[in-house]
């Protein structure tokens, strides 16, 4: 009789695991099907049924970097010219027929997302840590308030705030700049950081600080060598959370940048080739921009739902 | 699950002769942040206050000082009576409906197949997170390739003729709430796997010996112990359905196409049309609602703090 109960228990476990591995998969169909694009010969890209086994070429990592033009006819490359093309030139050619002029525009747009996630990251965690720690430790009169005031500023629609932050930005010649999408994230950011490195901050015990002053550290002494090293894993976890919002953002960059500070998100939906809608450069793209932002996620599993909650959740 | 925030705060007469210290050095620490605050958030949305009771374009006006020119209530009063707008408030609602219900039903789903523990838990886990820290508008471009009328792999999969799924009006409003359930159903999967794991095991093993059956032990114990942390997600998961911006735009390209969606109709209105005093009177009514479920979110969290 046990025994059959522990079969039938086996049985609907490995059931339960084939669903969960049937489900995984499927989860990741769209994303492997992005990378398989990525990797897809020009030629294949549009064929239906779409193909799955091919020979994969780099040639769309190639055009994404790159900015192209097609050669005119009779304006073909001769052979001598061929042989002393480089690799990818000789890529790009023998599959688009086209020509390397320059490095392409995602280049700079990478390093504009990379530059304007790491400064506002950076002025979010020093004002943030600094609040954070105000608030955790010290009376402040309508604490509540003021806290419920920070998040309530997180919550508020990037599509109604844009509104005036455009008229504003135009009026300080901010549109279009670093300084502006910096220091917007940073606001949007801050909030998000006094919740969670206020969570952070409360779980150290009291008593390292208040044995410390008794050894007469000054309070600023107390932040600099106690607080700020005991909370470093909150505060990078915050630091990792922040950049992946500036990385991802898009309504602010779409609608407050053009070209000079224009971030990968608000580029990569509109780029087109000069021989239409490139979707292998699209895929491309696509897999460049995401990877930091899946490794963030494998390295922030840990602290994943208590950054998702503002805090709220501490596990 | 929920640990009672410590008021670390250093009261009494111990530390009171560096009170007055204190006091400034606090200052010194919360006031940037509420200064940047003030000036990124709250004085645009005064401003925009303002400018919902005027007529007022931004087109094409690079020079400061044209004056808006004041209408009082008749932007709010022409939102409210107007029925296409009011569609626009219904097609929101549904999409809020359709996404998060069909999130918090899967991913409350997968979170219990993932009580079990057996190898590869782990894999399977930061597999099905993946999606949910990308960036909405990629994500909306990725789905894009994948749901090509042409030439994509969804119809093709489903083995469905050349349905177009991004343009066809009667349509793209479900495809948009599928790419948003895919995005976020690791989001309530996430907090009810902490809500579960933080059941005590003597409540399960209690019902065992009073032989109780599954479905008893899910309604009495699972589903109440749970609750709480379902509810966060739900009320997050509702406030970020009613925004979304960037995942249609990412679907459906310039937004043309799109569902009449209450933010995408703002962007259109502000930005394309450029009716900025429009614009922002709506902005406005969408804040209050924001606001509204906000704070429901706030009272919850106070409460589960006490």
């Amino acid at each position: 009789m046990a025994g059959i109960v522990k079969k039938k228990k086996n049985i609907s476990r490995f059931f339960i695991i084939f669903i969960l591995i049937v489900i995984t998969f499927v989860y990741l169909i769209p994303l492997l099907y992005v990378v398989n694009t990525s990797f897809r010969p020009w030629i294949d890209i549009k064929e239906y049924p779409p193909k799955i086994m091919f020979k994969p070429s780099i040639s769309s990592y190639i055009r994404i970097f790159t900015s192209r033009a097609v050669y005119a006819p009779g304006k073909e490359p001769t052979e001598e010219e061929f042989a002393n093309m480089k690799w990818y030139e000789r890529i790009v050619y023998e599959e688009t027929n086209e020509k390397i002029i320059r490095i392409g525009d995602l280049p700079k747009r990478y390093l504009n997302s990379i530059i304007i996630g790491s400064i506002s990251t950076a002025l979010t965690i020093i004002l943030g840590t600094c609040a954070a720690y105000g608030f955790s430790r010290f009376k402040v009169r309508g604490k509540d308030d003021l806290l419920f005031f920070i998040l309530s500023t997180r919550m508020l629609p990037p599509v109604v705030v844009v509104i005036p932050v455009f008229l504003m930005f135009r009026f300080l010649g901010l549109n279009d700049t670093h300084l502006g999408l910096i220091l917007l994230y940073t606001a949007f950011n801050v909030s998000f950081a006094v919740w969670v490195l206020k969570g952070f901050i409360d779980e150290i015990p009291i008593e390292y600080e208040e044995a410390a002053m008794v050894d007469g550290y000054s309070r600023l002494q107390v932040f600099r060598k106690i607080v700020i090293p005991q909370a470093s894993t909150g505060i990078a976890a915050t630091a990792v959370f922040c950049f992946v919002f500036a990385w991802n953002e898009y309504a602010f960059a779409f609608l407050l940048s053009r070209t000079v500070a224009q971030t990968v998100p608000a580029w990569l939906p509109y780029q087109m080739g000069v021989l239409g809608y490139d979707w292998g450069a699209a895929a491309a793209g696509t897999a460049v921009f995401l990877l930091p932002a899946m490794i963030f996620t494998i390295i922030l599993r840990k602290h994943l739902v208590r950054g998702i909650t503002f805090g709220a959740i501490r596990k | 699950m929920f640990k009672r925030s410590r008021e670390n705060q250093f009261n009494g007469n111990q530390l009171l002769h560096r009170s007055m210290r204190d006091t400034t050095l606090v200052r010194l620490f919360i006031l940037p942040t509420i200064i940047l605050l003030i000036a990124i958030n709250i004085f645009p949305l005064f401003w925009s206050l303002f400018l919902s009771f005027s007529s007022y374009s931004a087109k094409g006006a690079t020079e400061w000082g044209k004056n808006p020119e004041m209408i009082g209530g008749l932007n709010y009063s022409r939102i409210l009576t107007d029925p296409r707008i009011w569609t626009k408030f219904i097609t929101t609602a549904k999409y809020v409906v359709m996404s998060v219900g069909g999130e918090m039903i899967l991913g409350f789903g997968l979170a219990l197949l993932l009580q079990l523990k057996f190898k590869g838990k782990g894999f399977v886990t930061t597999f099905l997170i993946l999606p949910m820290t990308m960036s909405p508008v990629i994500v909306g471009l990725m789905w894009r390739l994948f749901y090509n009328p042409n030439w994509g792999m969804f119809n093709y999969l489903l083995g469905l003729g050349k349905i177009d799924w991004i343009s066809d009006p009667a349509r793209n409003l479900y495809s948009i709430v599928l790419v948003d359930i895919w995005m976020w159903t690791p989001f309530v999967m996430l907090l009810s796997i902490a809500g579960l794991s933080a059941i005590p095991k003597y409540l399960y093993e209690a019902a065992e010996i009073d032989r109780a059956s599954w479905w008893f032990k899910f309604t009495r114990i699972t589903l109440p112990m749970v609750y709480p942390l379902l509810l966060v997600a739900l009320i997050f998961r509702t406030m970020e359905a009613f925004k979304i911006f960037d995942l249609p735009m990412g679907i459906t390209g310039r937004g043309a196409m799109a569902p009449p969606l209450l933010s995408m109709y703002l962007y259109n209105t502000a930005f394309v049309t450029w009716k900025t005093s429009f614009g922002a009177s709506l902005g406005y009514i969408m804040l209050i609602m924001i606001i509204a479920i906000t704070s429901l979110f706030i009272k919850y969290l106070n409460k589960a703090k006490t």
